[in-house]
């Protein structure tokens, strides 16, 4: 029991109720990671067995990969982001051993046996660096992008529309045409090598996510787009849509009440006697993770 | 060998931070650059061969958007000017930090202290700029010289080849390392001389008392043993002097007190112990609610069955003064470790801050050494903002006080809010104790001549190869890892007894945390040092960052070692906790301390203070001022700095971290409008929640600090019922940032009025805790919060703040300041009152007034109780306090957050007889909020507000336009909501 005093924290229903199946769920943090709670919760909500692993426990072998369906890169501050956001933890990855093999070769296995990899805010970062999206053609490892610097220079919070693309393979934004999030970073600028690789990711549908307007018309206008990433772009998959990073943070919209204008749309809909929504816009998004884990994984 | 590996864009690419030197000194200094880009330069130096460098290069830059090189990327016609900044010797460089780490990982092996990685930035400037102009920019804008250096080249002295040599800030290692001893039987001139010369800060009775106590002959036997003399060493006089400090044992708060108010005379026994612990203790005996109070790092309170809640807050203004950036930084993570250390340690969960600054626009002089108002809101807001970002802990509440007062000395004040298990294993959270034969264990940053005399700055001007030693610069990141290590040793049960290390170093941590087992052995040669030279007295005082001591079991030193190094923590075994009475300190196996804990920690002599009152001079007659415009006025009121927007700062600071935000500061329809408190809901399958808030009412001090400290308190409780809060349910902290209340003749001849004026403000204190039945939990002072430079003298108005938590039963039911729709009804809760005194109305023309608001508690509570009744049973569209700028003000926010117009008729409202419109409008009566109500809820609102003062003014429309009818049924105020919010923005839109 006193080891997981601090996971009640979690919800005691999804650690003593009855897991109705074994879709696990890996989220890393250590290092200046700190969306590591909120990003265990959204995923364990959606059903998952999710379990926040220190990454070290990963190089050193005491966790495994391999016994997960899903890997998580949550949000934070990696290494403070020192040497640019991402740019550390991706170093240390590319870098690392675990046992004979080198931490890359664990996670194209991952990535081969079609298992889900997200990675949110600097996860997203971490993804781009160590060239996990857009990865076309399969070039894991290659980086083919970067996100730098938001040309208003600041660090930001505030929320965001985005539009979702239909026809993306993204496993995990099925049916999620418009949703509200907030962004909280300073380094969000989607940059690609070139403009054939910006090209392609149009053309193959990987661009998920793109910031918006109140209507959700994609927007290059500041501050709708927060950043000035290159065709407003805000979330990308590889080309199979089960390696997933994005800016904007749904982990931060998992109740109705996180939402900035809850009140006024609570007040509407008391007045109209409508029913108030259970959850907020970002669950569906793990929901549907934890769908395809069960459908194809399990 | 020392190889420079420099990082810059391709070309091309926008250069954000380039771009943002360009505006900043435009905006700082009135200089115009023509550009700016910038190279980032990371200086290696150890044994790596060129070679070997190259080829881990790929962890240094972006390759699809910097180029990288071992040769300078500067080229002669990029610039006309060239400034290198780096740090001074022993400064903490993060980015250095963690660029040695990527060459460990790159290479695949660890290094010692033959490898370092300096960082420094390189700024390209091109610009007609005269050669004092670039040294002005150098100096007042991109360096700061306290902790920082730089070079300047021209484009002749680069094309002349002389260039920047490949060189490190290294800390002279070659000093002689030992321990003084200090003759103190010497005559009282001389004792307090020692005390001045070694900034020690300790009085002549002080000094005796130290004197005294090493000649009794019972201790002179035993110390003999120890092979020390009758002659205290360096290191026991720096601990008694760090110990009997100001800042450690607050020994003005525990003064005994003359006090004379007019003919009334009376002595107090310590403030502390009768207005603030002794409210409390009388609230307690009431509430349930009160967990651990004074005693520890923070308050605790209980928040649900299985959780309990800590909170402190404290300030950081010296260092922030100096160094606003790294004092502000070390402000934030400082009181982070002081909630993670409370009980047997919390996770953190929200941050307030609240800034108090001068005009940033300020343009008057500045003396030589004091940075310009700007520039100190530039850099602590940044400061704040990485170490509450970085740390992942959202930013909730806070404002942003302005007066010029706070030229010298800037207040930082930083508060955090933690969450612990009520229970682990079935012990409860809030007790620790140490055992003796427990170990002492260090956990976090090494150590490093950071923050010694950090209360009293060392005069000594800082050159190279001297550590900086005055200013520490905290790292979020190795916090970070270390709160995530010991939360997981918590849950463990590998430690019993915990504390941080902040003020006085390990001497302050140990020897509180020794006082549960009644001794320790302590070794200063085991301490790890981020370099050598320091002495042991510096060993046992330094400040340096981000550490915390625990006292761990001896059977549970292997395991909580091995989860150090998981977390790649740094931990080392100093010693053990004893139970012998003695508080004894070893180096390289000899005593450099052996005092006994009970003389350490209680032979401090008492104070005697007189302190005296009499009305403030400042306050004049009752100011008999008529707006003629009202519209004008309100649109220059929310243009003021005090009313303004903050977003500039909100924006930039986490508020939603942890997915626990409910009302954020910014809120209404366009996710602008200022947020009277935060909420958040911080257990994931829980809706209990929490209100943030602040009170803080300087200018109310002109006139009287007693009401100051009313008004402080009802605001902090106004602004979380507001949000939905249980009145029934609110801790607070007191925060004392006070000029100099010791009289000295010379340089202080005021004193005892400044006491006095302490004294007022702790009656009302306590007063007010009882009458709201609101405890104080934990608190805080600063005492010195004085200026002085060339005969110049400026101190801070007596200033409080109190920061408040209260707990709301749902969040659901929360309930923000915008209106709602069209056609709800708008009401005034509360009465207006005649007290246009210390207000922001009176400011706009420089004036102080007299009717200074007095607060009515117990009307006050009553209308909170029901107001908070309505607000759970959803009858409440929308509420808003009225603060600064009283009732325009408020009703202007909450109709242009809303986006909706309102119309208002002041013939309605519920005031105090003979009240002109300019009164009723801009008077900062107490205890009042706007709400608005739907007109269906109507009879349901008033039934629960029956009883109280209330009224309904208007109602909210679609006109989007503020409509306000005076007494007298004229119009006096119509103006468009958009100019509204225009004005209240525009102010500080950087």
């Amino acid at each position: 029991m006193k080891r997981f005093q601090n996971l009640k924290i979690l919800g005691r229903k999804h650690w003593t109720g009855d897991l109705v199946t074994k879709g696990k769920a890996i989220v890393l943090y250590g290092y200046g990671i700190n969306c590591d709670y909120e990003t265990q919760f959204a995923l364990s909500n959606a059903g998952f067995e999710a379990e926040r692993v220190h990454v070290n426990d990963v190089v050193a072998g005491k966790k495994k990969l391999e016994d997960f369906h899903l890997l998580a890169f949550p949000g934070g501050f990696s290494y403070g982001d020192d040497l640019g956001s991402g740019k550390a933890m991706a170093n240390k990855i590319q870098t690392s051993r675990i046992g004979s093999d080198t931490f890359e070769a664990h996670l194209k296995k991952f990535i081969a046996e079609e298992k889900l990899v997200i990675g949110i805010c600097n996860g997203f970062q971490m993804l781009v660096k160590l060239g996990l999206v857009p990865a076309l053609e399969g070039k894991y490892f290659e980086q083919q992008s970067t996100l730098t610097f938001n040309e208003s220079g600041r660090f930001e919070d505030r929320w965001i529309y985005l539009k979702g693309n239909k026809e993306s393979p993204c496993v995990f934004t099925k049916g999620i045409e418009k949703i509200e999030l907030p962004v909280r970073h300073g380094e969000g600028k989607f940059i690609p090598a070139n403009p054939k690789i910006l090209e392609e990711i149009k053309s193959k549908n990987i661009v998920v996510f793109q910031y918006a307007d109140p209507d959700f018309n994609v927007t290059e206008e500041y501050p709708l787009c927060p950043n000035g990433s290159t065709d407003s772009i805000a979330g990308l998959c590889d080309e199979t849509g089960r390696v997933f990073g994005m800016m904007p943070h749904p982990e931060a919209h998992l109740f109705f009440e996180n939402h900035p204008r809850w009140t006024r749309k609570k007040e509407c809909l008391l007045r109209e006697g409508k029913e108030i929504p259970k959850e907020g816009q970002g669950s569906p998004l793990f929901r549907n993770a934890f769908n395809y884990v069960k459908s194809k994984l399990l | 060998m020392i190889q420079r590996i420099e990082v810059a864009l391709k070309p091309g690419f926008t250069d954000a931070a380039g771009e943002g030197v360009v505006s900043g000194i435009k905006s700082n200094l009135g200089i115009e650059i023509e550009s700016c880009k910038t190279v980032d330069v990371f200086t290696v130096s150890g044994p790596i061969e060129e070679a070997q460098l190259k080829k881990i290069l790929f962890a240094f830059y972006d390759k699809i958007i910097q180029d990288v090189s071992l040769s300078p990327i500067a080229q002669a016609k990029d610039f006309n000017y060239l400034v290198e900044v780096g740090f001074l010797p022993g400064v903490t460089d993060n980015i250095g930090n963690t660029s040695r780490e990527a060459i460990e990982y790159a290479l695949g092996k660890k290094f010692g202290k033959e490898l370092s990685v300096h960082s420094s930035r390189q700024y390209l400037i091109k610009g007609d700029l005269s050669s004092e102009q670039i040294e002005s920019i150098a100096k007042n804008y991109l360096a700061n010289q306290l902790i920082e250096r730089f070079e300047i080249f021209s484009t002749e002295d680069w094309e002349k080849g002389k260039q920047i040599k490949a060189s490190i800030p290294k800390v002279k290692e070659d000093f002689e390392i030992k321990v003084d001893e200090v003759n103190l039987d010497v005559s009282d001139d001389e004792l307090v001389n020692i005390s001045r010369e070694g900034t020690l800060a300790l009085n002549l009775d002080e000094m005796r008392a130290v004197r005294d106590y090493f000649k009794q002959p019972e201790i002179l036997v035993e110390r003999k043993k120890q092979g020390l003399g009758e002659k205290p060493t360096d290191v026991e006089l720096e601990v008694l002097a760090q110990t009997w400090s100001e800042h450690c044992k607050h020994k003005i708060f525990n003064a005994t007190i003359n006090y004379k108010e007019g003919d009334k005379k009376e002595q107090i026994k310590s403030i502390f112990k009768t207005f603030i612990r002794g409210s409390t203790e009388k609230i307690g005996e009431e509430k349930d609610f009160l967990v651990s109070v004074f005693h520890d790092n923070a308050g605790i309170i209980k928040f649900t069955d299985d959780w309990n809640l800590s909170f402190k807050a404290e300030t950081h203004n010296s260092p922030s003064a100096l160094d606003p950036y790294g004092g502000a930084l070390t402000g934030i993570v400082g009181v982070n470790r002081d909630a993670l250390g409370t009980g047997k340690g919390s996770r953190l969960i929200f941050n307030t801050d609240v800034f108090c600054f001068a005009d940033p626009f300020y343009s008057g002089n500045l003396p030589e050494g004091m940075l310009h108002p700007r520039r100190i809101f530039e850099g602590v807001r940044k400061g704040v903002q990485d170490g509450g970002n970085k740390s992942g802990i959202p930013t909730v509440n806070g404002t942003i006080v302005f007066d010029d007062r706070y030229r010298g000395k800037p207040l930082v004040y930083c508060g955090t809010g933690g969450l612990l298990p009520a229970k682990i294993n079935g012990e409860p959270t809030e007790e620790k104790t140490a055992k003796p034969g427990d170990a002492i264990v260090m956990v976090g940053g090494r150590i490093g001549k950071d923050g010694i005399h950090g209360a009293t700055f060392s005069s000594e001007e800082l050159h190279e190869g001297s550590p900086a030693t005055a200013v520490q610069i905290g790292d979020p990141i190795t916090q970070k890892k270390m709160v995530d290590c010991i939360l997981e040793a918590r849950d463990e049960c590998f430690y019993n007894n915990i504390t941080d290390n902040g003020a006085g170093g390990l001497s302050s941590s140990i020897g509180e945390m020794a006082r549960s087992s009644n001794g320790f052995e302590l070794h200063l040669d085991k301490v790890p040092l981020k370099y050598a030279g320091l002495q042991p007295w510096e060993i046992m005082l330094s400040e340096a960052q981000e550490r915390m001591t625990l006292a761990v079991p001896q059977d549970s030193v292997d395991d909580f070692m091995a989860l150090c190094k998981k977390h790649d923590v740094e931990a080392t075994v100093l010693g053990k906790f004893t139970d012998s009475g003695m508080f004894h300190v070893f180096f390289e196996g000899r005593a450099v301390a052996f005092m006994t804990m009970d003389f350490v920690h209680d032979g401090l002599p008492e104070m005697i203070l007189e302190a005296e009152w009499s009305p403030e001079e400042k306050a004049g007659a009752e100011e008999k001022i008529f707006s003629t415009d009202f519209s004008g006025d309100l649109k220059k009121l929310l243009a003021s700095l005090n009313i303004c927007s903050k977003h500039y700062v909100v924006r930039q600071y986490d508020h939603e971290v942890q997915c626990s935000s409910i009302v954020k500061p910014l809120t209404g329809a366009m996710n602008d409008g200022p947020s009277d408190a935060g909420v958040i809901k911080p257990i994931y399958d829980s809706w209990e929640g929490i209100a943030v808030s602040n009170g803080i009412c300087p200018r109310y001090s002109d006139i009287d600090t007693y009401h100051m400290t009313a008004n402080a308190i009802d605001e902090a409780i106004r602004n979380a019922v507001a949000v939905g809060a249980d009145p029934d349910y609110v801790a607070l902290l007191d925060n004392f940032c006070w000029p100099d209340p010791e009289v000295d003749e010379e340089k202080n001849p005021d004193g005892k009025h400044k006491l006095a004026q302490l004294v007022r403000a702790n009656k009302a204190l306590s007063d007010y805790a009882l009458a709201f039945s609101a405890p104080f939990i934990s608190g805080k002072d600063s005492m010195k919060c004085d200026f002085r430079m060339g005969g110049e003298k400026i101190s801070v108005p007596p200033t409080l703040l109190v920061s408040a938590v209260a707990k709301l039963p749902d969040v659901r039911k929360a309930v923000t300041m915008d209106v709602k729709c069209k056609g709800d009804l708008v009401y005034v809760l509360g009465e207006t009152k005649n007290e246009l005194g210390g207000s922001e109305f009176l400011a706009l023309s420089g004036k102080i007034g007299k009717n200074v608001p007095v607060v009515d508690a117990e009307k006050a509570l009553k209308l909170y109780r029901a107001l908070h009744s309505a607000i759970k049973k959803e009858l409440v569209a929308s509420c808003h306090d009225l603060s600064d700028g009283g009732l325009a003000v408020a009703l202007a926010e909450t109709a242009f957050s809303g986006e909706l117009g309102l119309e208002a008729d002041l013939s309605t409202l519920s005031k105090e007889d003979g009240m002109d419109n300019t009164q009723i409008l801009f008077s900062e009566s107490a205890s009042r909020f706007v709400v608005s109500v739907s007109e269906k809820n109507k009879e349901a609102f008033e039934k629960e507000l029956a009883g109280n003062s209330f009224a309904v003014v208007g109602k909210v429309n679609d006109s989007n336009a503020l409509l306000v009818k005076g007494i007298d049924g004229n119009q006096i105020i119509n103006e468009k909501i958009s100019e509204l919010k225009n004005s209240w923005k525009k102010t500080l839109d950087w």
